[in-house]
């Protein structure tokens, strides 16, 4: 093997950091197809929860349980014709969704899934994260400006005020934060966001519940910017569908249209990503210092193949009491090969979580680590992906004059206030 | 009447002004100037339809609006003076699809007061109590439309669920959920199938409930309130000058109903209420139309209760023949004033038939209700108009 593979093997710091370019192009790689996949994972998990809230089954015919019909769906939008409107800025109109796209992605350089599990440690992360991620806005704009018609520029314009707006809360929500990391013996904060995670580690304390309730209020008015930031229902309104038909992208279709669909889901992630590094220790699992024997390590551990197992067993459960019919044949036994790949996962996490059971540096036990880190980072943000299904099932659409109230008259008050009065406490308390 | 006169002080229009609409754009490129003219419709999702609305907008702020309705337009009317009058009777079910048993009720009497014939008690009962259903279901595709508009996604899958418990029994009756043909002049063609009081009685238990349910999504939503409190307010002295009915006007504080107003079927039997409204604007609409589907179960449930035996159809000759003259009647459709003028020359055919329908009536107040508000609110006050294209085209 040459050098440059072998020499960050065993490294305690993320590749950009040991300035290992390869590995970074792997990880780059490995986060994206991992979006990707989560993408198509949520797409699925969407339409089926949301049915279920409305009382319907969703995508019941592609595969067991619609389990395929993201892959139709795809290869469907693969396949459709490429319009682009004759009066449409054609340059313009082709480049929009690739500038979306751009920006949902390059903030995953900077998201620490594990204290080395990350693209790069920069030590501006959440600078970058802020800045790149409003660059998804120039891509919306840009498309509906481009389209040449009336609905798309009124969701552009609609989405550019809102994100403008929200991005002002959600910085200064961010900030009281990121006040909050420089409560240790030297004093000193941090933007970077793997040290913004071990500075809740080292302060015995998710930043959600630090200084309560400013923590939560904080974590809070994220939480609601997010929405807007992301063009979620309830703040929907760049793509309004009752109102403007199809808001920024109703001249978009086919490839071009999922584009802008996997940008919006990619920065749905993201967005959840960093409320989670930011307030709710990012890859620590629960209770790493009350719970720190290393029984509980091992308990915890256990936790990534248990929970594929459940999945596994709850996808057997629905091929066994599939109708007997033969009309279903294919259909059970592609639930139960479903079932078996997840169970052969669970299978081999848990050998993974029995092997790297003691807490020396073999191979076994630092993949077990790595498992665990993402593993809670992932079901933290699968949480806020649950939100963002609940929040759409349940709520209308809030209106333009009403968003943009919200936004300046509700939520960047409480958030400056929210600012000062940490750093007030920041400073009596240290 | 009385209590109408009372509420209307002015006859006037008191803020309407149609001096508006030049909607000439400007020579200028559209991104130069301020103002933008936008078509919604006659293809768009939340104008119920094939309406097309033209906006003139300024940035998000409506300036003016214009219908442009008769995408749909069959010629209603004009199949009448071809038809018989039996032959007719179906058609007038595809004018208001939502409630094409209302459509039949009014279509029925006045006929049958052409005739000067009236349908038997128990013809009368049965056809209070399916139009009332009728009334539910409108009211509950109203809702879940409504609400989609306004962003909500789910109250219409709950309404569309709990619909087709009526529209099973209507099924059952007559064969039909949809356009369903239910009356006959002189009475009713069906007797009640067996076991039909128990599913009407059974519904109601049913449905209390769901009520609940929906009001329990959006009542008290806070984004809800805010969507539909102070949108679309019209004044009740506004909605008597533009002729519009129902719900709308009463919850502008009118109460006018004509099922207490002038009394038709055997209305007049059963003790209900009027829900009334203060405000005029869509919240209210709203509160007004969900006191109605209880006022309706309230209605059906007496009327199930003292169905009485007897007869069916009344005595009406095999060829209708009207003596000459013209009439107009006029019943409480779930969307307002439903009524129809017929003039008989004497033959098998009506002269001339002329419907009025609610929708095409209630949507003259669009323009009213929505200048100087925002685009979104194009929508909900489409939505709470209740307008279906069917009834406005004809």
């Amino acid at each position: 093997m040459p050098n440059f593979i072998m020499s960050y093997l065993g490294s305690t710091v993320t590749p950009g950091e040991a300035g290992n370019q390869f590995w970074a192009l792997v990880y780059v790689f490995i986060i994206f197809v991992g979006v990707a996949v989560a993408v198509l994972c949520m797409n699925w998990i969407e339409r089926k929860a949301l049915a279920h809230f409305q009382i319907r089954l969703g995508p019941m015919r592609v595969g067991p349980h619609g389990l395929m019909q993201p892959f139709a769906d795809a290869l469907k939008l693969m396949l459709k014709e490429d319009i682009i409107p004759a009066e449409a800025d054609q340059f313009v109109f082709w480049i929009a969704p690739m500038i979306g796209l751009l920006a949902a992605f390059t903030v995953y350089t900077v998201i620490p899934f594990g204290p080395s599990q990350a693209v790069s440690d920069m030590n501006i992360g959440i600078l970058f994260m802020l800045g790149v991620s409003s660059l998804g806005v120039l891509g919306i704009v840009v498309a509906g400006w481009a389209s040449n018609s009336h609905y798309p520029l009124i969701g552009a314009l609609r989405s550019s005020a809102q994100m403008v707006s929200y991005e002002v809360a959600m910085g200064l929500a961010i900030v009281s934060a990121i006040l909050m990391t420089s409560m240790n013996a030297s004093g000193t904060g941090t933007l970077s966001m793997i040290e913004i995670v071990r500075a809740q580690q080292q302060q015995h304390v998710w930043f959600i519940f630090k200084f309560f309730p400013l923590g939560l209020i904080a974590f809070a008015i994220f939480a609601i910017a997010m929405v807007a930031e992301t063009n979620r229902a309830p703040f929907d309104l760049a793509e309004a569908e009752s109102e403007l038909t199809a808001g920024f992208h109703t001249e978009y279709s086919g490839l071009r249209w999922s584009l802008f669909m996997l940008a919006e889901y990619a920065a749905m992630i993201a967005v959840s990503s960093i409320a989670v590094t930011l307030w709710l220790g990012g890859w620590m699992r629960p209770f790493p210092n009350l719970l720190h024997a290393s029984a509980w390590d091992f308990i915890f551990s256990l936790f990534p193949g248990l929970t594929f197992g459940g999945l596994a067993a709850i996808a057997f459960i629905g091929a066994a009491r599939m109708p007997a019919h033969s009309f279903f044949r294919i259909q059970r036994i592609g639930l139960a090969v479903f079932a078996a790949l997840l169970g052969f996962i669970a299978l081999l996490l848990l050998v993974i979580a029995v092997a790297g059971r003691s807490a020396d540096m073999s191979l076994a036990a630092r993949f077990n680590e790595g498992i665990g880190y993402v593993f809670w980072f992932v079901s933290k943000v699968a949480v806020f992906m649950y939100l963002f299904i609940w929040y759409r099932a349940t709520w209308p659409r809030y209106r333009f004059d009403q968003l943009m109230k919200i936004g300046w008259k509700v939520m960047l008050p409480i958030s400056l206030g929210v600012l000062m009065v940490t750093a007030i406490v920041g400073v009596l308390v240290s | 009447m009385s209590e109408h006169e009372n509420d209307v002080s002015s006859r006037g229009l008191s803020s309407l002004d149609r001096s508006h609409l030049d909607l000439e754009t400007p020579e200028k490129p559209y991104l130069d100037s301020n103002e933008l003219i936008i078509n919604m419709g006659p293809q768009h999702p939340a104008t119920h339809g094939v309406l097309r609305v033209i906006l003139k907008l300024d940035g998000e702020k409506v300036l003016g609006t214009e219908c442009v309705i008769g995408y749909l337009h069959r010629g209603v009317e004009k199949i009448a003076e071809n038809r018989t009058y039996t032959m007719f009777n179906p058609y007038v079910d595809r004018m208001d699809y939502c409630a094409a048993v209302s459509n039949g009720l009014g279509y029925c009497e006045a006929v049958e007061k052409l005739l000067n014939v009236e349908a038997p008690p128990r013809a009368q009962y049965i056809r209070v109590i399916l139009t009332e259903l009728n009334r539910i279901a409108s009211h509950q595709l109203w809702l879940g439309t409504h609400a989609l508009d306004i962003g909500a996604m789910t109250p219409l899958f709950y309404t569309f669920r709990d619909r087709e418990e009526i529209l099973k029994i209507f099924e059952r009756y007559c064969g039909a959920r949809l356009t369903t043909h239910a009356f006959r002049i002189g009475g009713c063609q069906y007797e009640t199938y067996a076991g039909f009081e128990k599913e009407v009685k059974n519904f109601l238990t049913f449905f209390a409930p769901k009520i609940d349910e929906y009001e329990a999504l959006l009542t008290t939503n806070r984004i809800w309130l805010e969507r539909t409190k102070n949108v679309g307010v019209i004044s009740g002295a506004d909605c008597v000058a533009l002729g519009v009915t129902g719900p709308v006007l009463r919850a502008s504080g009118v109460k006018w109903d004509l099922r207490k107003a002038q009394p038709y079927a055997n209305y007049s039997k059963f003790d209900f209420e009027i829900p009334v409204g203060t405000n005029g604007d869509t919240y209210d609409r709203y509160l007004v139309r969900m006191q109605e589907m209880r006022q309706s179960m309230r209605i059906v449930e007496q009327a199930v209760n003292d169905i009485p035996e007897g007869p069916i159809m009344g005595k009406v000759p095999k060829v209708i023949k009207p003596p000459v003259g013209e009439i107009y009647h006029s019943i409480e459709a779930p969307k307002g004033e439903l009524g129809y003028f017929i003039v008989s020359d004497g033959s098998t055919q009506p002269y001339r038939l002329r419907v009025r329908p609610p929708s095409f009536v209630n949507l003259q107040a669009l323009d009213l209700m929505v200048r100087g508000s925002l685009v979104a609110d194009v929508v909900a006050v489409i939505g709470t108009i209740d307008i279906v294209l069917g009834e406005v085209d004809r």
